[in-house]
């Protein structure tokens, strides 16, 4: 069989992936994760490497655990009281939980986009220069090619470049998300993080989003929460599924779909959940 | 490899079972077309021979129907994971059968010519050659309902004896015509008449292998063990 595949030079359009996926820039190597709400334990004893330079889709039933784990690698639950982690999330050789970890470094390292849009109240080009000018000191030249950046590398700049002073609520659901994505993108991360970013969209908003994390794949490691399985299908190409806080099952996207090994896995996929 | 349980949305278990109704539909067709066509063979049945051909259009209608509901399917539901082998596979199975119905047919059309021939030896082997590779069609098709991939291997193991008939009725007739040329007619249309068996034991072959894989999610070849052929 392998034989055969290897004479006729089947082209299996899998990028070569290396040993060194964990130790890439911007893989996140997740050890022994646990979670807690209070007293309710989230995600339990997770392990997990996401590799760098790809999207990874986090997929599973609500209450999973798998909006927990974005939020738990950008450490934002720390805004709330009653919310700890323990283990590990090693990014760059570092460990981001570890409290010593600067969280204004995390969050330049990790950019988040949520399922609304969030645009904030003023100009969309002081939505994407607000997070620039602080952590860079950038002339006022400087400035706007970093921003005219941002906004392409979103495929919103061709939309925007002759309001770039106009509100950011006068823009469409889909404009308000790419641009979100520009404002995460503009401070150059290393890792994109997208909790149902597209949940709020229609059908062609979607699609140029999705485009959009597939061109940025390439520079960045994405990591995107979805109820849409198709949508995991499409722009993934690892896939973890999650059930009750535990990692039921990690592989290629085109292995979860077509022959998943887990009885729980195959139950979600095929809708015989629950 | 029993699938675990009904999906939420029962519509879609009704669609699967649907499509494997049919293909179960073909197969029961396309056994009785062989089974016919050997019985008019054999009892020189000029009339059943005709109702064989005619039968065989029943079958590329319901070939028509499976594509049809298959791809209906996978636009609708989005099967994934075994379900979507399911329907790969039904859709597969489908022009198999119908083209063993075809060799159901290539064996009807030689009863007229074989009228008022006498009756040579070799006649005699190809209902049981014909009992046998029809044997496997049915027990494949019963695999790929119940999702027995075991079923489906054992299948295999059987296209041996399907080939060694085939072999066997190949000297018997050579012999024949060697030894009187008034035969050479009566022999070739019997020799592509054991080669249409043959043929259909092969299709069952790969029918199993299309059952194994939308059963496992294996391939036959990577079958723990040995392998069949």
């Amino acid at each position: 069989m392998n034989d055969t595949a290897t004479a006729i030079r089947i082209d299996t359009r899998d990028a070569p992936e290396g040993a060194d996926v964990a130790t890439a820039p911007g893989a996140i190597t997740i050890r022994d994760l646990n979670f807690h709400y209070g007293s309710t334990h989230a995600l339990k004893h997770v392990n997990l490497t996401v590799p760098a330079n790809a999207v990874t889709a986090i997929i599973g039933p609500s209450g999973c655990g798998k909006s927990t784990l974005l939020r738990t690698v950008n450490r934002i639950f720390e805004l709330y009281p009653d919310q700890h982690a323990s283990g590990e999330i090693i990014i760059d050789g570092r460990n981001v939980l570890d409290r010593s970890y600067p969280l204004a470094d995390l969050r330049r390292l990790v950019g988040m986009v949520f399922q609304k849009p969030t645009p904030f109240p003023s100009s969309i080009r002081s939505n994407v220069a607000f997070a620039l000018s602080y952590y860079e000191r950038l002339s006022k030249s400087e400035m706007s090619d970093r921003v005219e950046d941002a906004l392409r590398q979103a495929a919103l700049w061709e939309e925007v470049k002759d309001k770039l002073n106009q509100s950011a609520l006068s823009l469409s659901g889909g404009q308000q998300q790419r641009l979100c994505i520009a404002r995460a993108i503009a401070v150059r991360p290393e890792i994109l993080l997208l909790d149902e970013a597209t949940s709020a969209l229609d059908p062609i908003s979607t699609a140029r989003i999705e485009e959009l994390i597939h061109e940025l794949s390439q520079r960045f490691t994405i990591m995107i929460v979805t109820h849409n399985m198709q949508q995991a299908a499409r722009v993934s190409r690892r896939t973890a599924f999650f059930h009750l806080g535990e990692l039921i099952e990690f592989g290629k996207t085109s292995d979860i779909f077509t022959n998943p090994h887990e009885q729980r896995t195959k139950d979600y996929i095929t809708g015989r959940y629950g | 490899m029993q699938q675990s349980r009904e999906h939420t949305l029962k519509a879609f278990d009704e669609d699967l079972d649907r499509l494997r109704a049919l293909i179960s539909q073909m197969g029961g067709l396309a056994e009785h077309s062989i089974g016919e066509a050997m019985r008019c063979l054999v009892q020189q049945d000029v009339e059943g021979a005709a109702r064989v051909l005619q039968d065989d259009k029943k079958l590329d209608v319901l070939e028509v129907e499976t594509e049809r509901r298959a791809v209906q399917l996978i636009a609708l539901r989005a099967p994934m994971a075994e379900d979507l082998r399911d329907v790969v596979a039904a859709l597969k199975i489908s022009g198999v059968v119908e083209r063993i119905g075809d060799y159901a047919k290539n064996i009807a059309k030689r009863v007229p010519m074989l009228e008022n021939a006498g009756k040579i030896e070799p006649l005699s082997l190809l209902p049981e050659m014909a009992r046998i590779a029809t044997g496997m069609v049915h027990d494949v098709l019963d695999a790929f309902i119940e999702r027995d991939a075991e079923a489906a291997f054992r299948v295999c193991q059987r296209d041996d004896a399907v080939d060694d008939f085939y072999d066997s009725i190949f000297r018997a007739l050579l012999t024949h015509m060697m030894e009187n040329p008034q035969n050479i007619g009566q022999a070739t249309h019997l020799l592509f008449v054991a080669k249409n068996l043959e043929r259909v034991g092969d299709h069952a072959t790969n029918i199993a292998e299309m059952v194994y894989y939308a059963a496992t999610g294996q391939h036959m070849a990577d079958r723990p063990g040995k392998s069949p052929k």
